[in-house]
């Protein structure tokens, strides 16, 4: 209590300036005086007695230094001191305090970006009930996340260890909102899935799972929050009303709070339907019901205090039972649990990988600023030794000398991390914004938040600390008097106070060329990406999406309208091909596969199977449409029909898995129960789920005999511009029925997507090359002006006695250039070193590329090159006449 | 031998502020120079206080709360500022001084002890 009404009282008189100075000065006059009085009566002469009275109340100053100190806050004070004697020493060097200031800026700008998109996507969990209970059940096979309904409905209901499952979907549906139908993604979910997540309605109701009776039982609808104020004008009146899902009436029920974005972070659903409706729009009515179909992404919450190695031993007691009961299809099922929210571990596990790399790239870069700035604040600091001999000279100690220096480095430091962290806010805000894909719901939630900012206020503060503390040494070790006499310049401790820097010059550029390294890597990943055979050329085609479902069309009715169509394109002018295909290679949502067996297998179970195959099914016309070669054998043809001898075309990989060398046309395989395909032609490799695949086997089946789905793309190659065979398309559709939804696209606008990754992991890193190329330039810059400004006098009377220019320049900056040449050096060994991270970020890592060193080597010549000229021009111009004359 | 001859002790540290609420709880209200004079004079002179040292105490006890003070005139009429004991600076003195007697009695328990009597 006392302690605490004192500390009031100091705070009170620390901010309002109060001060009892007058009072002190009058109760010691009047002190002095008394006391002077009563010596005189003692018998003293009067001016012995006013000097024994002031004698015996002792030193004034001291007293008042104590009193003052009693009154106050003394060390916030000293610290307010160090302040505005820090911001006066800024000041004074503008051009100094900005270039230190924005190289901060960059660093903690860089790492608040990457922290917080790892923030969000990998440290903040779903936006739910107690989201550390929930696990995505996946199976042990890296990347195998689907899983069939059956088998999710034992799963739900045999578990001893979770509290609740549910199960989900992507989809995409035709809805009609008043005239016009538009194509929008959502989640089809098991009837928990709410329930079990924990979450509320913002509007009107959810569905449960004692809405589920059966099939097509529950025809609700649950719109997102941003779809509902979007498109329906967020009228709550809309509760009730029924809206049309690929002509299917659904009744809208309720809205999701505008916080829940679903389950998938990546994948923003504009609404919920109940799975068990999935037939209705659209999907064939084995979707539910076949065990072996792998559509699902499971979703559970374990009970409390089960560990997350107990549900899955529970799970996996359950797939055993389950692969007795149905050895068919269950034949090898097994559980893992992965966190939930980026597709399992499919994009989990690469994106964890990347996040961390980069996360570790920022901070190198920070610390190649903090290296950077640290030897900035060691000239600054030899540059005013004298001023601090003064400073030490007159009675400071070195403890409050260092104190104002490092009040200096902070205060830059947190100006930088201030600048820095808006920077990023801004930089954070327009990536949430972003839709990276118009028609695809992607969303990458990153905005800023508590963590963020603690991470930059202590990046900011530790880094201050950080640089500011390198030049301590040389401060602690300041001899006063020495400094005075030599002025600052003395050659024996500049010599030390150099070998530190140069260090640090290292290791900044070292860090510099590991940095611009790793980003000419990326580089030449992507540009191997890009140029990686497709085994199809995307050029000149466009593709049309028709959703024949979405138009009403039962699969029986399909097929005659898709061949009218392939029919029709590949008879408008300019067009020099075109073919139909089930799925769009590189697309979203390519590709399925399915088991193949060899000729004469009776035993269908998962470990007999020869190995998976992707299953496309085409027209005739495709292969010539997309640029597919056919090595041996024919193309589909329109002599296959329905009911003619089921026959494939497969690619190079199938036919040597399968036959080896031996020629495969005329073999024969069988599918999953016992579906026999002879082989009549065998097409190049090609890339179909991601550019980054190994060759897969892949197999062609003709579309009349072999319908995967009703959703079918028209590849039209042409010459034409790609908007003129859009129009022809959407006249062409429109003639056979305006009622089927139709999407043109290019095939290299359907390949963005399938780049997007290894863009955005260029983009990063090009922004990590580019942030170090700058602290290279500005780290060489400031040591060659400062070497040369540092030699004028000696550099001048070189000139004075002849020296030729290259001797000159090797003076004056021949220590940095050594300097870049030995970071340079290491930080490309460090580079070679650091080939497993890099190529966990980028596709064919390889810094032993000779194309990556020379261009590393090339880049960091021309920074050197480009940062030392200025300084070196400056040494060239010295004149030694009137150098001499100033001294 | 004079007073001043005789070799004078240092304040330990904590115990001026001691001093300064005691000299007021017996004196009442005093101006700086009136507790100096007093707490000299109880002391029998053999303490040596720098005098001044006395104001960042005053006004430290005052910030505690266990003092007021106020401008009023000294006996020979100049204007002195005169310190007067608080209630909480009673009730202060009285645990410091039981902290303080509780100290002192530990003290010369050791002090007294023997070795036959750990025996």
């Amino acid at each position: 209590m006392r302690t605490l009404k004192r500390l009031v009282a100091r705070i009170w008189n620390f901010s309002t300036g109060r001060r009892g100075d007058a009072r002190l000065r009058e109760e010691i006059e009047a002190h002095i005086a008394m006391q002077a009085e009563d010596n005189l009566r003692a018998g003293m002469p009067p001016a012995e007695a006013r000097r024994q009275s002031v004698l015996k109340l002792g030193a004034v100053e001291a007293i008042r230094e104590r009193y003052v100190a009693e009154e106050g806050l003394p060390l916030l004070e000293h610290l307010l001191h160090d302040v505005r004697y820090a911001l006066r020493q800024l000041r004074k060097s503008p051009g100094f305090t900005t270039t230190a200031v924005l190289t901060l800026a960059l660093g903690i700008g860089a790492n608040a970006v990457v922290f917080s998109v790892l923030n969000a996507l990998v440290l903040r969990p779903l936006n739910v009930y107690l989201p550390g209970r929930l696990f995505a059940v996946e199976h042990k096979e890296h990347a195998s996340y689907m899983q069939s309904y059956p088998d999710y409905i034992d799963y739900r209901d045999n578990n001893r260890t979770f509290s609740g499952m549910a199960a989900y979907d992507t989809a995409d549906v035709a809805v009609v909102i008043g005239t016009s139908a538009v194509k929008s993604y959502g989640y089809l979910a098991s009837g928990n899935y709410f329930d079990m997540l924990g979450v509320r309605p913002a509007v009107g109701r959810f569905f449960h799972a004692s809405d589920e009776h059966g099939m097509n039982s529950a025809p609700f609808i649950v719109l997102s929050y941003d779809f509902w104020r979007s498109r329906f004008n967020g009228n709550p009146n809309v509760i009730g009303t029924t809206v049309s899902l690929n002509t299917h009436l659904f009744t809208v029920i309720g809205v999701a709070p505008r916080d829940f974005h679903g389950t998938e972070l990546f994948f923003w659903p504009e609404y919920w339907i109940p799975l068990i409706d999935a037939a209705e729009i659209g999907y064939s009515p084995h979707f539910l019901a076949n065990r072996s179909t792998h559509n699902l992404w499971i979703l559970g919450r374990l009970k409390p205090s089960v560990t997350s190695q107990e549900a899955s031993d529970d799970l996996n007691a359950i797939s055993r039972h389950l692969a007795q009961l149905y050895p068919r299809e269950d034949d090898d099922l097994d559980a893992r649990l992965v966190r939930p929210g980026l597709m399992g571990d499919v994009w989990g596990d690469p994106i964890r990988a990347f996040l961390a790399a980069i996360m570790v790239m920022s901070a190198l870069v920070l610390l190649a600023a903090c290296a950077n700035l640290g030897s900035i604040f060691a000239v600054r600091a030899a540059d005013r030794t004298r001023e601090l001999a003064v400073r030490l000279a007159i009675g400071a100690s070195r403890g409050r000398i260092l104190h104002a220096l490092l009040t200096e480095a902070v205060l830059v430091s947190v100006a930088g991390g201030i600048t820095g962290t808006l920077f990023a806010t801004i930089l954070l805000q327009l990536l949430s914004q972003w839709q990276p894909f118009a028609d695809y719901p992607i969303h990458v939630l990153a905005l800023p938040d508590r963590r963020v900012y603690v991470l930059a206020l202590l990046l900011s503060v530790s880094s201050g600390l950080f640089f500011g503390l390198l030049p301590a040494r040389q401060i602690w070790q300041t001899d006063a008097a020495q400094a005075m006499k030599s002025g600052g310049t003395s050659a024996g401790p500049l010599l030390r106070q150099f070998s530190m820097r140069d260090v640090l010059l290292a290791v900044q550029i070292a860090l510099c060329t590991l940095l611009i390294t790793g980003s000419f890597v990326a580089f030449r990943g992507m540009e191997g990406s890009l140029h990686t055979p497709l085994g199809f050329s995307p050029l000149g085609v466009t593709i049309a999406e028709t959703q024949l479902n979405m138009g009403g069309y039962t699969e029986a009715q399909s097929w005659p309208v898709q061949k009218r169509m392939a029919e029709e394109a590949a008879r408008i002018p300019g067009v020099s091909s075109a073919g139909l295909i089930d799925r769009v290679m590189l697309d979203n949502d390519c590709c399925g596969s399915e088991s193949v067996y060899r000729q004469g297998t009776t035993d269908f179970r998962a470990s007999q199977e020869s190995f998976d195959a992707h299953n496309f099914s085409v027209s005739p016309g495709y292969f010539a449409a997309s640029g597919t070669r056919l090595l041996a054998g024919r193309d589909i043809s329109w002599q296959d029909k329905a009911n003619s001898p089921e026959v494939a075309v497969v690619n190079a990989t199938f036919a040597h898995l399968l036959f080896g060398n031996s020629p495969a046309v005329g073999q024969r395989f069988e599918l999953f129960g016992g579906h026999l395909k002879e082989i009549v032609g065998v097409v190049e490799d090609g890339k179909y789920e991601t550019l980054t695949e190994a060759p897969q086997p892949t197999m062609f089946f003709p579309l009349v005999q072999e319908m995967n789905s009703n959703d079918t793309a028209l590849v039209v190659r042409s010459a034409l511009p790609s908007v003129d065979v859009a129009a022809a398309l959407n006249r062409m559709i429109d003639g056979i029925d305006p009622n089927i939804p139709l999407t043109v696209r290019t095939w290299p606008d359907v390949l963005d997507l399938a780049l997007f990754p290894a863009r955005a992991a260029t983009g990063a890193l090009a922004i990590m090359g580019l942030l170090a190329a700058m602290l290279a330039v500005t780290g060489i810059f400031g040591m060659a002006a400062y070497s040369v400004n540092q030699r004028m006098k000696e550099l001048g009377i070189r000139i004075a006695l002849g020296a030729r220019k290259v001797q000159l320049m090797n003076a004056a900056i021949g220590r940095p250039i050594l300097l870049l040449c030995a970071g340079c050096a290491l930080g490309l060994v460090a580079g070679i070193f650091a080939t497993g991270l890099l190529r966990q970020i980028v596709y064919q890592a390889n810094p032993g590329d000779p194309a990556v060193l020379v261009g590393a080597v090339f880049t960091m010549a021309l920074l050197g090159f480009a940062a030392s000229a200025i300084p070196a021009r400056r040494a060239l111009s010295i004149d030694p006449s009137s150098l001499m004359r100033e001294e | 031998v004079p007073n001043s001859m005789k070799p004078k002790k240092d304040v330990q540290p904590g115990t001026l502020a001691l001093m300064v609420l005691k000299t007021l709880d017996v004196l009442g209200p005093l101006h700086g120079y009136g507790i100096a004079r007093r707490i000299e004079q109880i002391s029998g002179d053999r303490l040596f206080v720098n005098q001044g040292t006395l104001y960042p105490v005053l006004l430290r006890l005052e910030q505690e709360g266990a003092v007021e003070s106020d401008w009023g005139p000294s006996e020979n009429n100049r204007r002195a500022r005169f310190y007067r004991l608080t209630r909480a600076g009673h009730k202060l003195l009285e645990t410091e001084k039981q902290d303080w007697e509780q100290t002192a009695a530990i003290i010369a328990r050791f002090f007294e002890v023997k070795a036959e009597d750990l025996a």
